[in-house]
C-alpha cells in the first residue's frame, strides 16, 4: 500500500469574478521513501493540490469538489479538524516558500522548535531542547545552543529555510511536503538545502513530495516526476524517462525552453501563448490552443486522462502515434 | 569598435544602517564594451542592483566615477544630465512594480518621449505602434491598462518604454527572474534579438547562471561588492578560476538526471554581512582554498589577459 495515495481531486475557488477550477481530478501516489517532484509553471495548481491535502485551503473562497487523500489508510480529506491536527506537524510535515509566513518574528527559534514535540510527544522541556539543538546541528547550523535562543530576523534567508526544515523534521515525519522551499534562495544556499533534504531523506527514510517549477533541481533530486498543466496531471514518470523520453508535448516543451538544453546564443524554444482561464472549461486538452501537435480530435471530448505509456510511465496526450522524432523537433 | 561605451572606475558606495554602515559597493570597475553584453551574477545583497542604480545616477557614489561614452556622469548636474539619460535605459525585475497602473500601455510608452521632446503629440500613435511591435504585442495593447497583461507580456511593456528613447546602453536588472520557464524564454530571445537589430549594449543581472551565460558574451562576478572574476562567458562558467566562482558554478543544478555529479561540493556558511565585510579576501570564511594572507590581504582584480580576470591568491 502507498503511503498517500490521493484520488480524482477537485478543487476550486468561487470569487466574485467566477469559479477557479484550480485542480481537477488530480490522480497520485507516494511510496514509502520516495521523493517525487511536482513541477508546472506558477498558477498550474501545485500548493492548491498540497495545501488541500493538510486542510490549509482557505474556505471560502476555496472548496474541495471531490476527492480522497489515503494517508496510511486515513483519509486526510474526510478527517475532521481535530483529526487532521494531529496527523499534521508529527506524520506529515510541510515547509512553505518564504519562511517568514510560518516563523513566527516573536518567538525565539527554540521556543518554535519544541513547539511541537511538547504538543505531539511526552519529552519534557529540557529534552525536547536537547533534541531541537541536535536537530539544528544535523541541519548544518553551528553553535545552535546558542543560536537557538535568537529571534527568527536575527538568521539569514538561508539559514531561515534551514530553521524551518529542522521544525518540519524534529517530529520524524513520515511525509515531507515541500513547497518550493528553495525558490527565494540563491543557488549555493539552495545547492546546499537540497544536498541536506537528500541526506536526511536518506537517512530518515521519509518520502517527501517537492514541489518546484525548476526541472534541473527534480533532476538531482527526485525519484519519480509529475508535471502539472492547468489544473491536471499531464505527465508521470521517474526522472530519469522524463527527461530521456518525456511523452508531453507540454513537458518537451518545459524542457526544451532551459537555456541550458540550447548551444549558446542560440534562439531558445519557447511555447506559444498563455495558459488556459481556469474560469472557462474548454472542451479538451487544455494544452491544445498552445501545442504544436494538435489534432481536431484533441479540441473536443471531455480532457484526456492520464494512461499508462510505459512501466511507471504515463501521459496524458491523446497522440499516442508520435515518435519520438516528431516529439522532439525543434521549430 | 574597442573603447567601451561605458566605464566604471573605483566605485564605492554605501547606505546608512541601523547600527552602522552597509558597504554595498567597495571599489568597483568594470567596463562595457560597445555592442556587447556583459553579465553580472553573485549572490543576493552582493551589490548588483546598487551598482546598476549607481551607473543610472540614480545613487550617488561616494567616491568613483562612471563614464558614459567618456563623459564623467557624476560631474554632471541634473540638468546637463537630463539629456544624457536617454542614452542609458534600465529595465527592472517586477514588471508588476514598475509600471503605473493608472496609465495605459500608450501613455506609458510615450510620456519619456514627451518628457524629453522627441515626439509630438499627434506621431504618438504610431511610434508606439512601432515600439510594440518591436516586442512583440499587438498595437491594440496600447488602450489596455498593466493589470490587462500576464508578467511576461507586462515585461515586454517594460522593454519597450526603456528603448522608447532610443538608449545606446540597456541595464536589464533581473529582468526574467520573476518569470515561469517558457515565459523566460521568450523574453531573452526578445532581448538577445533587441540587442543585435538596435546595436545596444547592456548589462545583464541575474542570479540564474544559466541564464547569464546563454546571453553574456563576456560575465562578471560580484560578491560582497567586488567583482571577483571578469571573462569570456563560457570561460568564466566551464573553467571558472575563482573558488566562489567555482562554487557558484557547482550549484547551477543540471537538467539531466544522467549528468549528475556524484558528490556537489556545496559552499558551507553564508555570505558575511555587509554591514562589517571581513578583512582580507571577503570570501576567505567560505573559502575551501584560503591561504593565511587571504585573511589579512585584499587582493585586487588582476590585469585582463585572454584567461579573464581574477581577484584571488590562489586560484
Ligand atoms: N485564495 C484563492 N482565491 C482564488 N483563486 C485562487 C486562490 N488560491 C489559488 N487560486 C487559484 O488557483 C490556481 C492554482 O494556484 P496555485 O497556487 O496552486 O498555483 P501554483 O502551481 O502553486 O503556482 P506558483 O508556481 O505560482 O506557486 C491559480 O490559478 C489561482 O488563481
Ligand atoms: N536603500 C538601501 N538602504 C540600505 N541598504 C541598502 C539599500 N539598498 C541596498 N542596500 C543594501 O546594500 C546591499 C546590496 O544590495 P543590492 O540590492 O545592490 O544587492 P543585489 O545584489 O541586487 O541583491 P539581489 O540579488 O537580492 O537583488 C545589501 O546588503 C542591501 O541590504
Ligand atoms: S492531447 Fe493533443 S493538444 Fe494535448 S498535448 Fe497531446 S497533442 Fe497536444
Ligand atoms: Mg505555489
Ligand atoms: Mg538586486
Amino acid at each position: 500500500m502507498p503511503l498517500l495515495e490521493v484520488k480524482d481531486l477537485s478543487c476550486s475557488f468561487h470569487t466574485r469574478n467566477g469559479v477557479h477550477r484550480a485542480v481537477n481530478g488530480v490522480s497520485f501516489h507516494l511510496d514509502r521513501g520516495e521523493i517525487l517532484g511536482l513541477v508546472g509553471e506558477s498558477g498550474s495548481g501545485k500548493s492548491v493540490t498540497c495545501h488541500s491535502l493538510l486542510g490549509l485551503i482557505p474556505r471560502p473562497p476555496g472548496r474541495i469538489d471531490s476527492g480522497t487523500a489515503l494517508f496510511d489508510g486515513t483519509d486526510l480529506l474526510s478527517l475532521p479538524q481535530a483529526g487532521l491536527r494531529s496527523i499534521r506537524g508529527r506524520r506529515i510535515s510541510m515547509i512553505f516558500q518564504d519562511p517568514m509566513t510560518s516563523l513566527n518574528p516573536y518567538l525565539r527559534v527554540s521556543e518554535q522548535l519544541i513547539e511541537p514535540l511538547l504538543i505531539h510527544t511526552s519529552l519534557t522541556r529540557r529534552s525536547a531542547l536537547e533534541k531541537a539543538a541536535a536537530m539544528l546541528r544535523s541541519v548544518g547550523i553551528q553553535d545552535a545552543d546558542t543560536r537557538m535562543n535568537r529571534y527568527p530576523h536575527e538568521f539569514s534567508g538561508g539559514m531561515r529555510q534551514r530553521v524551518m526544515i529542522a521544525m518540519a523534521l524534529i517530529t520524524g515525519p513520515e511525509l515531507l511536503i515541500a513547497d518550493e522551499p528553495t525558490t527565494a534562495l540563491d543557488v549555493t544556499v539552495q545547492a546546499q538545502i537540497v544536498e541536506l533534504l537528500r541526506r536526511l531523506q536518506r537517512e530518515t527514510g521519509m518520502a517527501v513530495l517537492y514541489i518546484t517549477h525548476d526541472l534541473g533541481v527534480v533532476a538531482g533530486l527526485c525519484h519519480r516526476v509529475q508535471v502539472m498543466y492547468a489544473g491536471r496531471i499531464v505527465e508521470s514518470a521517474p526522472v530519469s524517462s522524463l527527461y530521456a523520453s518525456a511523452r508531453h508535448p507540454y513537458t518537451r516543451a518545459l524542457l526544451r525552453s532551459i537555456p541550458s538544453t540550447h548551444r549558446k546564443g542560440e534562439r531558445l524554444q519557447t511555447i506559444a501563448g498563455m495558459p488556459p482561464d481556469l474560469r472557462t472549461a474548454a472542451p479538451g486538452c487544455a494544452f491544445a490552443p498552445r501545442c504544436r501537435h494538435a489534432v481536431a480530435g484533441c479540441l473536443q471530448g471531455p480532457s484526456p486522462l492520464l494512461r499508462p505509456h510505459a512501466e511507471n510511465h504515463s501521459h496524458a496526450c491523446l497522440r499516442d502515434d508520435l515518435t519520438d522524432d516528431q516529439l522532439s523537433r525543434n521549430d | 569598435m574597442t573603447d567601451p561605451i561605458l566605464q566604471v572606475r573605483g566605485l564605492r558606495l554605501g547606505f546608512p544602517s541601523g547600527k552602522g554602515h552597509v558597504q554595498a559597493l567597495r571599489g568597483v570597475d568594470l567596463e562595457l564594451r560597445r555592442g556587447e553584453v556583459l553579465g553580472l551574477v553573485g549572490e543576493s545583497g552582493c551589490g548588483k542592483s546598487t551598482l546598476a542604480r549607481a551607473v543610472m545616477q540614480l545613487a550617488r557614489p561616494y567616491e568613483g566615477t562612471v563614464l558614459l561614452e567618456g563623459t564623467d556622469l557624476g560631474a554632471l548636474g541634473e540638468r546637463q544630465l537630463r539629456p544624457l539619460r536617454r542614452h542609458l535605459q534600465m529595465v527592472f525585475q517586477d514588471p508588476y512594480a514598475s509600471l503605473n497602473p493608472r496609465m495605459s500601455i500608450g501613455d506609458i510608452l510615450a510620456e519619456p518621449q514627451l518628457a524629453h521632446g522627441l515626439l509630438r503629440r499627434e506621431e504618438a500613435g504610431a511610434r508606439c505602434a512601432e515600439l510594440l511591435d518591436m516586442v512583440g504585442l499587438p498595437a491594440g495593447a496600447a488602450h489596455k491598462y498593466p493589470h490587462e497583461f500576464s508578467g511576461g507580456q507586462r515585461q515586454r511593456v517594460a522593454i519597450a518604454r526603456a528603448l522608447a528613447l532610443g538608449p545606446s546602453v540597456l541595464i536589464a536588472d533581473e529582468p526574467v527572474s520573476a518569470l515561469d520557464v517558457s515565459i523566460q524564454a521568450q523574453i531573452i530571445n526578445l532581448l538577445q534579438e533587441l540587442v543585435a537589430r538596435l546595436n545596444l549594449s547592456m548589462i545583464f543581472i541575474a542570479h540564474d547562471l544559466s541564464v547569464v551565460k546563454h546571453i553574456s558574451d563576456r560575465i562578471a562576478v560580484m560578491y560582497l561588492g567586488r567583482i571577483v572574476e571578469l571573462g569570456e562567458a563560457s570561460a568564466v562558467i566551464e573553467t571558472p578560476r575563482h573558488p566562489y566562482t567555482r562554487a557558484l558554478v557547482a550549484s547551477i543544478p543540471v537538467p539531466d538526471p544522467a549528468r549528475q555529479a556524484p558528490a556537489p561540493e556545496v559552499l558551507s556558511g553564508d555570505p558575511p554581512s555587509p554591514l562589517a565585510p571581513p578583512r582580507g579576501c571577503a570570501f576567505h570564511s567560505r573559502c575551501p582554498r584560503a591561504l593565511e594572507r587571504c585573511r589579512t590581504e585584499m587582493p585586487e582584480l588582476e590585469a585582463a589577459s585572454d584567461k579573464g580576470s581574477c581577484a584571488c591568491f590562489n586560484p
